[in-house]
């Protein structure tokens, strides 16, 4: 057992120091009943590392991963290249095996990296202030309808149709206990997010309207008449970002009267990893700050006079405030954050306005390809990178019969969506700089193949 | 004005000077450095990109049309950035790190690789099911594990860290009673021993929360806790191993209790490291426990996350876990959403998080879990509490050991700050341990002991380490005893001296705010 130190006469002597004849006798507590004689049946036992390995690595070879395949899914998680150095400097052990900064002192790497990476997002955001990390972009959304219902003390959110689906899904989970009375809607296959109809709906129990940008069939609009909307009714604009590399190219949430602006920063640093552990993105009003849930990390100084960071305003934690707390966030994702933040350094303002650049540009070859096969309709003619189809047949077995092609094509809204018959043809598709003109080639073909 | 060729320019000051103050504020490997937003540029970027395809510009006029004030470096200079700052933290690399409640223990590299290879880290939640099989049967082999080691029913596999599966397993409590049609019942009782966490979340979800006092012991007031219970009480949440490091003996009767009174019983399963392999809380009539996957099965932490924190179930309670789930049908894995979810699983709560949980962590839990096997888990359980008893027994002479004479503990040791003189306290002993070479044992936590230090060593640390570690502690301790006045204003050699939080929290600085271009002008 390579990772356990103790030899057996280390066991011996310190068993003796402490006055026990046996291990048992440390266990006394543990009525007899409750205490198991022997490694527990049925499970096998230690492995080498080599066996653990090819295990593994048996295990990885059944699934087919996006670098093997034209790949075109997006809807809230993103491929983008990833430098090398990122990874690199992420494994170094001071970050990857540090604890929550509690002790400042000997924690200034990690504190320096937050308080750069709140600067990032909040400027990216367009928000006066960020918090160090969410979970991801689902929760972060749920803890800012709660933080909505803290401030304006009411509860009435109204969510866009164009949010998505497992966003919706997470908030009513949460709403059923909270108090929260949520208004929701479907997305409609049209070339226009429902903006205008959200302005129509707010009312002086609004809580707050939320609505991403760019939205879950990839279109963008302008958020500014909403952002006033809200304000006329002391309702707060909460905006969900999932594609952060778009704000690269198009105006900010906050830029546009968001008051709190949520997402999901796994696109830049993070990598697809099934789903997670991703990286959520937090940032509002500075009026807002302490009912902002998360941690923040603070600027100050030392007994020397020093330049030093610290955890900040923890007194809004659970922690410290137990049931008086403002969020569930306990950890955050200090390391995702940490990829996140290098990421965003390397790429610096140019290379991010490059990269979105790239991102529309592809995107948009691969859209006008795409709509020359017979049976396609672009939904969606103002985007990012990510963009919706209207396919003259049902979405969803048609990604299944990519699939056995080889090709990880976009994803059906008959899969968010299930049962809805009026989004049943819809694929949603995106484009990155890891898209290359064969791969958009390649997906047209078959398309054209399948549709035929 | 920069100086060096990061760009920290600390203030001389005339003591500073005088005494071994260096030009650049550096001194030797002990290096400073400035923030990207001193030392980085609007035009400076370390990514190189191919050309962009000539295309039209669908953006619909909502271009951007100002900077947004990300400055960039160089790759070798943005290497260096980061290198440099690493170089500021204290870590589990670098040695022992105590942090009881918290369990830092030894990171292996195996999980790192596993947890990278492209049919792991580079496959997308939404992709075809039949594309991502080998994916699920890591959810599944794991899930197994979890079950089996817990003794419990089912798992909920998405909480992303303790707290969240906390919630999680208080959701499924809720919601159980309500499909009973128990909605009165709003009350969680929640015993001063159990993590702080655990209030905050039955708040969140709800329930009006009421604490139970511990004994004298450290444990569970079984009589306070059975006088409490009635038609309004949901259940209980209690931490077993509780967080004075010391095992609740009386559990099943506390299940029992609560069970009888029509409740549940919710355990936080943060320390199950102390037992694992040798008591299955499935046996102590718990309902619903969130395992660490950190903590237990060594997933890095990277500096405060992320987490992991799949929810075992007992029976009663399985009905109501959230979605997605994997399922097993056949040979083939099925995950269970929505749209698939049918009636047998009618009953979820709901979804807790956009996709399927921290896949990442779970490929690193089942590589160390398999590394270990069910032989090396009990050897785990056994080494981490022979460690922590071996460091309480040997400082209980020099520390108040509050607990010492209640028995063994568990998997981590208690101190105080009684007997320190006046003027001296625990963040003394702590800050002076830095100068020493350690990071500090949790400080002033759990609430129920005065400036209270719990140490956990862990069951990767051997007995030398351990000794060096010890030897440190007590002679920090025997300073504080007599008196010595530079523990009052340690750490001396840390790279930064106390920090002042007070100022940090009245006038908070959370973002940089200098304009870029600052530095140009100047």
């Amino acid at each position: 057992m390579r990772y356990l130190p103790l030899t057996p006469s280390d066991r011996q002597a310190m068993l003796a120091a402490v006055g026990a004849a046996a291990i048992d006798d440390l266990f006394v507590d543990v009525p007899q009943a409750a205490r198991l004689s022997g490694p527990i049946a049925g499970l096998p036992p230690h492995a080498s590392e080599l066996a653990v390995e090819r295990h593994m690595t048996a295990l990885a070879r059944k699934n087919l991963s996006a670098g093997e395949a034209p790949f075109f899914i997006g809807c809230g998680a993103y491929r983008h290249h990833v430098p090398a150095s990122v990874d690199h400097i992420i494994q170094r052990g001071e970050f990857l095996t540090a604890y929550t900064p509690y002790q400042p002192e000997i924690a200034q790497g990690t504190l320096q990296v937050m308080f750069e990476f709140q600067t990032q997002v909040a400027r990216l955001l367009g928000t006066d202030v960020a918090n160090a990390s969410m979970y991801d972009g689902s929760t972060a959304c749920w803890e800012a309808i709660g933080m909505a219902r803290r401030i304006t003390k009411r509860a009435k959110a109204i969510l866009s149709g164009g949010l998505h689906p497992h966003y919706v899904s997470v908030a009513n989970t949460m709403a059923k206990y909270t108090g929260d009375q949520l208004v929701t809607a479907l997305p409609e296959l049209t070339a226009e997010p429902d903006t205008d109809k959200l302005i129509g709906m707010i009312d002086d129990e609004t809580s707050c309207v939320v609505v991403q940008y760019p939205d879950i069939l990839g279109r963008i609009s302008d958020l500014s008449d909403l952002a006033a909307a809200c304000q006329a009714k002391k309702a707060l604009l909460v905006a969900v970002v999932t594609e952060p590399v778009a704000l690269g190219a198009i105006k900010s949430p906050g830029e546009m009267g968001a008051d709190i602006v949520v997402g999901e920063g796994q696109s830049i640093g993070v990598g697809l990893q099934f789903g997670g552990p991703y990286v959520g993105l937090f940032g509002c009003k500075e009026k807002y700050v302490r009912q902002m849930p998360g941690r923040l990390t603070g600027e100050t100084v030392d007994a020397e006079g020093k330049r030093g960071f610290v955890l900040t305003l923890s007194t809004r934690e659970q922690h410290i405030r137990r049931e008086k707390a403002t969020s569930n966030i306990c950890t955050s994702s200090v390391l995702c954050a940490l990829a996140w933040s290098i990421h965003m350094t390397l790429l610096g303002e140019k290379g991010l306005r490059q990269l979105a650049s790239l991102n529309h540009a592809g995107a948009s070859a691969a859209a006008e390809r795409l709509t020359q096969v017979p049976g396609v309709e672009l939904v969606t003619p103002v985007f990012f990178n990510e963009f919706t189809l209207k396919l003259s047949k049902e979405a969803r077995p048609i990604v299944r019969d990519l699939a056995d092609k080889g090709i990880l094509a976009g994803v059906s809204l008959g899969r968010l969506y299930p049962g809805e018959a009026a989004l049943e043809n819809g694929l949603v598709v995106a484009v990155t700089e890891t898209t290359t003109a064969e791969d958009v080639e390649t997906l047209a073909a078959a398309l054209e193949e399948l549709l035929a | 004005m920069s100086i060096n060729q990061s760009g920290w320019r600390p203030e001389m000051t005339p003591e500073r000077r005088s005494g071994d103050a260096t030009y650049t504020g550096n001194r030797a490997l002990m290096l400073d450095e400035a923030l990207i937003f001193e030392i980085g540029s609007l035009d400076t970027t370390g990514v190189d990109f191919a050309a962009a395809p000539k295309a039209a510009s669908r953006l619909g006029g909502l271009e951007r049309n100002r900077d947004i004030g990300l400055p960039g470096l160089s790759e070798p200079e943005a290497v260096r950035h980061y290198t440099r700052l690493s170089r500021q933290n204290y870590a589990i690399d670098l040695g022992l790190f105590p942090l009881g409640s918290c369990t830092m223990k030894h990171n292996p590299r195996l999980n790192e690789r596993m947890a990278r290879l492209p049919g792991f880290a580079d496959i997308h939640p939404l992709q075809p099911v039949d594309t991502v099989q080998g994916a699920f049967e890591v959810i599944h082999q794991l899930a197994h594990w979890l079950v089996t080691l817990t003794g419990m029913h089912s798992v909920a596999m998405s909480p992303k860290a303790g707290a969240h599966g906390e919630l999680c397993g208080v959701l499924a409590i809720r919601a159980a009673l309500d499909a009973k049609g128990e909605q009165a019942r709003k009350v969680l009782l929640v015993p001063e021993s159990a993590h702080g966490t655990n209030p905050a979340t039955a708040a969140f979800a709800g329930f009006t929360v009421e604490d139970i006092p511990a004994t004298e012991a450290g444990r569970v007031d079984l009589k306070a806790l059975e006088a409490r219970l009635g038609p309004d009480v949901a259940g209980v949440m209690i931490t077993n191993p509780n967080t004075c490091g010391l095992f609740e003996p009386n559990m099943k009767a506390i299940s029992d209790a609560v069970h009888a009174a029509g409740g549940y019983v919710y355990c936080d399963g943060a320390n199950f490291n102390a037992i694992v392999g040798r008591v299955r809380p499935g046996d102590l009539g718990i309902d619903a426990m969130h395992i660490n996957l950190h903590k237990t099965f060594s997933t890095p932490h990277g500096g405060g996350g992320p987490g992991s924190g799949p929810v075992v179930l007992s029976e009663a309670l399985a009905p109501y876990a959230p979605l997605p789930f994997v399922e097993k049908q056949g040979d083939r894995f099925e995950l269970i959403e929505e749209e698939t979810a049918g009636e047998h699983h009618a009953s979820t709560f709901g979804r807790m998080v956009s996709f399927h949980g921290q896949m990442g962590m779970f490929t690193r839990a089942l590589t160390y879990i398999l590394s270990h096997g069910a032989d090396g888990l009990r050897q785990v359980a056994e080494d981490s509490v022979l460690n922590a008893n071996y460091v309480l027994r040997a400082l209980e002479d020099v520390l108040d050991a509050p607990f010492a004479k209640s028995g063994p503990c568990m998997h981590e040791a208690i101190f105080s700050d009684k007997g320190l003189p006046e003027g001296f306290s625990t963040l003394d002993i702590a800050k002076g341990l830095i100068d020493e070479g350690f990071h500090p044992m949790t400080v002033y936590f759990p609430l129920v002991v005065h400036g209270a230090m719990l140490v956990e060593p862990t069951e990767t640390e051997s007995k030398a380490a351990l000794d060096q570690f010890i030897g440190a502690f007590r002679s920090v301790a025997e300073r504080a005893k007599a008196g010595d006045a530079a523990l009052k204003s340690a750490p001396h050699f840390a790279p930064r001296r106390r920090l002042d939080e007070t100022q940090a929290a009245r006038k908070p600085v959370l973002a940089y705010r200098e304009p870029l271009g600052a530095q140009a002008a100047e």
